[in-house]
């Protein structure tokens, strides 16, 4: 049963860093939110995975938080603001995918080796769970700064998030995590809201960020 | 917590529960004129109870706790939110007038308001690494919400990149904090305990080293992104600019001191722990970074408020400079400098949000002649800007001085990089000054109705500090120095 589990929890935690290197690659608006809920879900059974062999109920809140909110709310509603800006064609990425993907790999192995040396004394299911977790979150953190796109950059930052909540789900016994994911599922819920806001209530012309550059630093 | 079993008054509920009840008072109070006054009555009330922290100081709890160096934030903290909800009544009252924003409006803000001063309290004295984290993503979140209350296209910009940048600082020191839990919990064992501050600085010599030092990376850079260190500074200035004054004055007077005093708690754990890293270099290193490069970008701003953002960066660098140093004179100085910089800042703020709503303008080369048309202003936002510049006898010269010279004895090589930097600073600062306060008066010279009161407080106490420091003060701040290390 130890190994069982440890290895349902290592597979899940492992399809979650290939999900985020897939997210790097996605190019269209749509596939990109379909990956995303896809990581989400993986999440969830992930987290869902936790509760039951670490034997926390409460964990099982997270799971659902998860679900309702990253796997089906938000790729709804994001959805919905692509359809109407018109914006499903492409995504602008900076950078080639090619250099993208291969940063993208070595911030993996990055963090396997920083992770895997800090935590040399723990017990390997932690272990292992961080170190992927900490791969998704630098996986997110690189995938924010090669998106152009509003849209693009809050996909970026819920995948990183999820690495989060992942680690938070591994920390065997840790408290708040269900606090934290609620905390974490409020700042989404103003991200969403906020890029609606700019679209919808002021009449942006777009939400493309590059059309933000001039005010950056001074206006004229 | 309990107020029945401790009859009297019991300070640390009191600085949470006024700020919460006053947030949800004032989101459903009608009219501006009083909730504008009921906004200052609560930060005064929540700012004497504050005060009684010097008095009394409740036992440690699983939750909240209160040492002498969070009633140093505390005090310093409630007494600039009162400052400003002063400064802020005049302020809105003539944004309202002139249709900038509307009663609905400052409701909202008000309540806002009200929030971020209970979130920042509650980071001040949690003593759960978890809850403090939870209480800077409120106070995160608050501010945000403020600073893009204009609605105008560079108000939204400005509140999406702090948005950005701000999450994503918090999502590293969430990833800190857990990586510092997943240290404790071979030690202390799993659940609440494990995130009780005080139960990881007395355990932290037993912890996993090479843990602590990668979470101490994650923590100074997620907490750093909020105290606007260099390379993750970006979204400050447009915070600062783009939002009411009254909460540029409130980001730069607390906000970036509530992220510090973050740092500064996990600084002190891992000093507790002998075989981890030493904190300080990379403290220092950050801090000097942000120091000089501020100093340098200080001459290329063109807005008044993106100017003085700029030159919070500058300090909060040297703060945390200081800070990284150790030891207990540096300490002493960071701490004084870090008081004297809030004081400093949130009056030149004051002056800065009266001179803007006057001139109609932030755009530095249309503000010229200020003394001439405007003396009060004008003439305080002159001393403002000499002590920020750290001129004798005001405040910051003696803290900067103090840092400097402890510098100069143990790494004279950084002292040089810190002299440059603040030197080049100071140029920027009086080349503008100059501009600003003296030649022809620019367009805009009606009268102004506004609130002299808590810029000359202000003012007075950094002139008093940098005259004569009361020895209860000194050692009061010679103990929080010897609690850092």
């Amino acid at each position: 049963m130890e190994t069982f589990a440890f290895d349902v929890a290592h597979m899940l935690a492992g399809l979650m860093v290939l999900i985020s290197l897939m997210l790097l690659y996605q190019v269209r608006m749509f596939a990109l939110l379909n990956t995303f809920a896809l990581h989400a879900v993986v999440l969830t059974l992930s987290v869902a995975w936790q509760a039951h062999i670490q034997d926390a109920p409460h964990l099982y809140i997270t799971a659902a938080i998860a679900l309702v909110l990253k796997a089906i709310i938000i790729p709804v509603a994001l959805h919905r603001v692509i359809v109407r800006l018109g914006i499903g064609r492409t995504i602008e990425t900076v950078g080639s995918i090619g250099s993208t993907m291969l940063i993208g790999l070595g911030l993996v192995a990055l963090s396997m080796v920083v992770m895997l040396h800090a935590t040399a004394g723990a017990d390997p299911l932690a272990r292992e769970d961080l170190a992927f977790a900490l791969s998704v979150v630098l996986l997110g953190l690189l995938m924010m700064v090669t998106r152009r796109n509003a849209i693009g950059q809050v996909i970026a930052f819920m995948s990183l998030e999820d690495g989060l909540i992942l680690a938070a789900a591994g920390a065997k016994g840790m408290p708040f995590v269900v606090e934290i994911s609620v905390a974490f599922a409020v700042l989404l819920a103003f991200i969403v809201i906020g890029v609606f806001l700019f679209r919808i209530r002021e009449r942006f012309d777009d939400v493309d960020i590059e059309a933000l550059q001039e005010y950056r630093g001074e206006r004229q | 917590m309990n107020l029945l079993s401790n009859p009297p008054f019991d300070p640390i509920a009191a600085i949470l529960f006024i700020p919460a009840v006053s947030a949800l008072v004032l989101a459903f109070l009608p009219g501006y004129r009083l909730t504008a006054r009921l906004n200052v009555l609560a930060t005064l009330l929540t700012f004497l109870a504050a005060l009684y922290l010097l008095a009394d100081r409740p036992a440690p709890s699983a939750y909240l706790f209160v040492d002498d160096l969070s009633t140093v934030f505390v005090v310093l903290g409630t007494f600039i939110g009162f400052t400003t909800a002063v400064f802020s009544a005049s302020y809105v009252a003539h944004e309202v007038e002139i249709g900038r924003l509307t009663p609905g409006n400052l409701r909202f803000y008000h309540a806002m308001y009200q929030v971020l001063m209970f979130a920042m309290n509650l980071a001040l004295i949690s003593n759960n690494i978890g809850l403090m984290w939870v209480a800077i993503e409120l106070a995160t979140l608050t501010t945000i919400m403020m600073v893009g209350i204009y609605r105008t296209y560079a108000a939204l910009e400005a509140a999406w990149k702090y948005f950005i940048l701000g999450s994503v600082g918090i999502a590293l020191a969430l990833f800190g904090t857990i990586l510092v839990y997943m240290a404790a919990r071979p030690v202390i064992g799993e659940g609440q305990d494990a995130m009780v501050w005080t139960a990881l600085v007395a355990r932290a010599q037993y912890f996993n080293p090479d843990l602590l030092n990668v979470a101490f990376i994650f923590l100074m850079l997620g907490y750093g992104t909020k105290v606007g260190l260099a390379p993750l500074h970006a979204w400050l200035p447009d915070a600062h600019a783009e939002g009411p004054t009254p909460i540029s004055a409130i980001l730069s007077g607390l906000l970036l001191n509530v992220a510090i005093y973050a740092v500064l708690r996990f600084k002190i754990l891992l000093a507790a722990n002998s075989e981890a890293i030493a904190p300080g270099p990379l403290m220092v290193t950050l801090g000097l970074l942000s120091l000089v490069f501020a100093g340098f970008m200080l001459y290329r701003r063109r807005d008044i408020k993106r100017f003085f953002a700029y030159s919070s960066i500058e300090h909060m660098g040297l703060v945390t400079f200081a800070f990284g140093m150790g030891g207990p004179l540096a300490n002493f100085a960071g701490l004084l400098h870090m008081t004297m910089h809030s004081l400093t800042k949130s009056a030149i703020f004051f002056a800065v949000g009266h001179i803007a709503q006057v001139k109609r303008t932030q755009r530095l080369s249309e503000i010229t002649g200020l003394t001439e048309s405007h003396p009060l202003l004008g003439w305080g936002l002159v001393l403002g800007v000499v002590a920020i510049a750290g001129m004798p006898p005001l405040g910051i010269f003696m803290s900067e001085f103090l840092i400097v010279t402890s510098t100069f004895a143990r790494e004279p090589v950084l002292a040089i990089v810190l002299v440059l930097g603040l030197l080049v600073a100071v140029g920027a600062l009086f080349l503008r000054l100059s501009q600003m306060a003296f030649g022809t008066p620019s367009a805009g010279t009606g009268r102004v109705e506004a609130s002299y009161v808590p810029m000359f407080a202000h003012l007075a106490l950094v002139l008093a500090a940098g005259i004569f420091l009361p020895a209860l003060l000194v050692v009061w701040f010679q103990n929080v120095a010897r609690l850092l290390g």
